[in-house]
């Protein structure tokens, strides 16, 4: 679709129907002291070549995008496969715009179905949406989604939980009837079944779990799902699914909701993002589910085809009773991860988790030889925290010097003191990378 | 259309039909007609305390999701679970298998409040 901009004449003929002489008068009702009465202190257009270099030279400000990183904590890096962009960029798909239509969007709906499909194996449940704007709120909505199903006010978050998960989360409830309660973790990292125990599950609409949790450890979602009985939601969060190629299924080991954060499929770390949002559900709670849904059906002449379904419920037919707010449309970032997950395939997207997994238990006997210790014991998948030797500040800033990010220190984190540092090792980490930061832990 | 001489309606397009001191609640001919195929129904719980104006539940059909306001106040003392599967009954059979609710009045007197069949009938025509 073509953008054509007003014209002098579109603004003038606009202006004489309402009545005005001109555009600023519209903007009457600001105060005067608050308006700017003047043009906006831009610099004096630069041809394409000196565009060129003005940018480049903005972007190599960003030393860190050039350096060996093994930070994680939400956002992982991960290889994609240059046909990503080059089909993201093709016309058909490269559009803002919400596929409503069916007669002209049936490649887009397509897509999308596909994506929805892949997710949906990938978790192990019933169907999935396309899509959420990311894990946080993916995470929040699987949280008002519960509320919408069951009579408990109370939720039951993970203290191991992403912080900035549980921060949206409270900035959805703050204004409801929903109180929420922070499930403590034990010694190993993982949530403390002991405590979970004496915990009011009974009156919780929703028990949210991290696994992989924001401390990189693997939960026993199984038991997990055994300790909480009664008719609570049971939602596993996560930040990295790549994981769960690997991993058993959230559905598969009792999860009503999995939801969480998709931009590891392709998508690359971005300051802000775009990041992708996937949730995950059972068939028995479809009309619950918040954000789109393509369905496959036939048409007239019996031929297979797609369409947005139950979309009923959504804001732009439902209105203030839509069952959420979700309408930006994410499909771009999820037509990036359908592809990153069909390039993969079956058996590359396990052997790629293997690779992840492999290498960060390479880093842990590195870094424990080096002098650091581990700080869980439970398993954990491509993230892990490290005590380390001295205090994490220093090893960031000796590190940097070296063209390094060594992780993410977790000094402030209820728990955590300022030795402790989250590492995460993806594909993109080779040994000699990992002994690099080795070699800077032992000797600084 | 068909309107039943046996039953009270709300200008919101319920009927209700009083059975001693109870009430059988549904949507009219003329509901179901306007909504389209109906392919979800959502009713309340047995027990729940509803009151007449308010909403008791929501029936989507291809077209939309629309509230359900009831014509009466009482608590549910019956939900037609035979929805759940075959909602399309609504549709086939408004005013009788494709029933919705049966509710316990607490105050029978808000019946004078309702349509009666013949000012339903004018209401339909006016709309029409």
């Amino acid at each position: 679709m073509r953008y054509i901009p007003h014209t002098d004449d579109d603004i003038r003929v606009m202006l004489s129907r309402i009545g005005l002489a001109d555009v600023s008068t519209l903007f009457d009702c600001i105060p005067k002291a608050l308006q700017l009465q003047r043009d906006l202190d831009l610099p004096p257009p630069l041809s394409e070549p000196e565009l060129e270099r003005h940018l480049s030279n903005l972007a190599e400000l960003n030393d860190g995008a050039t350096m060996t990183s093994f930070l994680g904590g939400g956002a992982y890096r991960h290889h994609s496969p240059a046909a990503i962009n080059q089909l993201l960029l093709r016309g058909e798909f490269f559009t803002a715009y919400t596929p409503y239509q069916a007669e002209v969007a049936q490649g887009t709906l397509q897509a999308i179905f596909e994506f929805q499909t892949m997710i949906s194996r990938l978790f192990g449940l019933d169907v999935a949406n396309a899509s959420m704007y990311d894990g946080a709120s993916a995470t929040a909505e699987a949280v008002l989604m519960a509320a919408r199903l069951r009579k408990g006010r109370k939720v039951l978050v993970a203290g191991s939980l992403n912080p900035s998960y549980r921060a949206v989360i409270e900035t959805y409830t703050q204004f409801g009837d929903l109180e929420l309660v922070t499930i403590p973790f034990g010694a190993d990292g993982r949530i403390d079944r002991n405590a979970l125990a004496s915990m009011p599950v009974a009156e919780a609409c929703a028990v949210v779990v991290a696994s992989p949790n924001f401390f990189g450890v693997i939960e026993d979602l199984a038991a997990l799902r055994a300790a909480v009985n009664g008719d609570a939601i049971f939602v596993v969060s996560f930040s990295e699914p790549l994981a769960y190629a690997m991993l058993r299924p959230p559905g598969a080991c009792g999860a009503d909701i999995a939801a969480g954060e998709g931009a590891s499929f392709g998508l690359a770390t971005s300051f802000g993002g775009p990041y992708l949002g996937l949730f995950a559900t059972k068939k028995e709670f479809v009309r619950s589910m918040p954000g789109r849904l393509a369905g496959e059906t036939v048409d007239t002449r019996g031929e297979r085809g797609y369409v947005l379904t139950l979309s009923t419920r959504e804001q732009h037919i439902r209105r203030e009773k839509a069952t959420s707010n979700i309408c930006t449309n994410q499909a771009l970032c999820a037509l990036a991860a359908s592809i990153y997950l069909s390039l993969h395939g079956k058996a590359g997207l396990p052997a790629l988790a293997k690779l992840n997994r492999d290498l960060a238990q390479t880093a842990k006997a590195k870094l424990t030889a080096a002098g650091a210790a581990l700080r869980f014991a439970a398993p954990t998948f491509n993230e892990f925290v490290m005590r380390l030797p001295r205090s994490a500040a220093d090893v960031v800033a000796a590190s940097r010097k070296q063209g390094l990010i060594p992780g993410l220190p977790l000094a402030g984190l209820d728990g955590f003191d300022d030795r402790d540092l989250l590492v995460c090792v993806t594909e993109l980490n080779t040994t000699d990378d990992i002994d690099r930061l080795a070699r800077i832990v032992r000797e600084g | 259309m068909s309107v039943p001489a046996d039953l009270l309606f709300t200008k919101d397009h319920e009927w209700a039909r009083i059975e001693g001191d109870t009430a059988r609640i549904g949507v009219t001919h003329y509901a179901q007609d306007s909504l389209g195929e109906i392919v979800f129904v959502e009713l309340p719980e047995v027990g729940r305390t509803i009151a007449a104006g308010g909403t008791f539940g929501s029936v989507e059909s291809v077209k939309a999701v629309s509230d359900l306001f009831a014509p009466l106040s009482g608590v549910v003392a019956a939900v037609n679970k035979a929805l759940v599967d075959t909602p399309e009954t609504v549709n086939r059979d408004p005013y009788g298998d494709g029933w919705m609710i049966q509710v316990k009045l607490s105050d029978p007197a808000e019946t004078a409040a309702l349509l009666a069949p013949a000012d339903y009938e004018k209401l339909l025509s006016e709309e029409s």
